[in-house]
């Protein structure tokens, strides 16, 4: 199993739960399931067209999924996905 | 509401004299309690914004993942973020409210006039969605003491 950290502003639409465990051989496969399990979740992780939204980061473990094989990426047991949305700003 | 002891108070505070001219920023940990978030510690973070740190900060996901993950160690999660506005209000911006993605989180701005933080404010992230998000002014409570 892989268990998805979900940040705390996304746990409302995850049931509260501060993890999620899925069964996936892939980044994209994991996330599909998420939200398959958490439907809520769906419009503030994509946008219309499917696609992640830019300020969202998925990490696999200490890894940016951008910078492996992106939602290709493949998953073996034990490992964690961090949804991380980005933090920035400035005057 | 946001809640703090002093040491963690000054410590944000302090960090932004400590990156002046720069913004300084960093993670706010602890627990959520409906409308009260109180905050246990705080971990400062690098500014990525290398570009124009002194009035952009941008805190690399990477840090963001270890923090949440020792934070998670104490049972703590991440309630907030702080940054400084270096010779600029401790108002949030367009470019604040912009970037900003964590709902129901705080977001804590000190000026910093000539090396020396000023006020301190605090704004909530409020709305569901990218549409209708609004930062608004919230108390922090420090210590016994509200300001």
């Amino acid at each position: 199993m892989t268990k998805i950290n979900i940040p705390t502003p996304l746990r409302q639409y995850a049931g509260k739960q501060p993890t999620v465990e899925v069964k996936a051989g892939t980044v994209s496969e994991a996330l599909s399931g998420l939200v398959s399990k958490h439907p809520d979740l769906r419009r503030h992780l994509y946008t219309d067209d499917g696609k992640l939204r830019s300020f969202v980061n998925v990490y696999l473990n200490d890894e940016d999924v951008r910078y492996l094989q992106k939602e290709a990426t493949a998953l073996k047991d034990n490992d964690t996905i961090s949804i991380v949305p980005s933090i920035a700003g400035g005057w | 509401m946001l809640k703090m002891e002093l040491t963690n108070y000054e410590a944000l505070r302090r960090h932004g004299e400590e990156t002046y001219p720069h913004e300084c920023c960093g993670v706010l940990l602890g627990q959520m309690d409906g409308e009260v978030r109180t905050v246990n510690s705080v971990a400062r973070c690098g500014n990525t914004r290398t570009d124009s740190p002194h009035n952009r900060y941008d805190i690399d996901p990477r840090e963001l993942v270890r923090i949440q993950r020792q934070g998670r160690e104490r049972g703590e999660d991440i309630v907030g973020f702080y940054h400084s506005h270096p010779d600029h209000p401790a108002r949030w911006s367009p470019t604040d409210l912009a970037e900003a993605h964590w709902f129901g989180c705080s977001y804590v701005i000190t000026s910093v006039e000539k090396g020396k933080a000023a006020v301190t404010n605090s704004f909530e992230l409020t709305g569901s969605d990218e549409a209708d998000k609004k930062l608004v002014d919230e108390k922090i409570a420090v210590g016994h003491a509200e300001t």
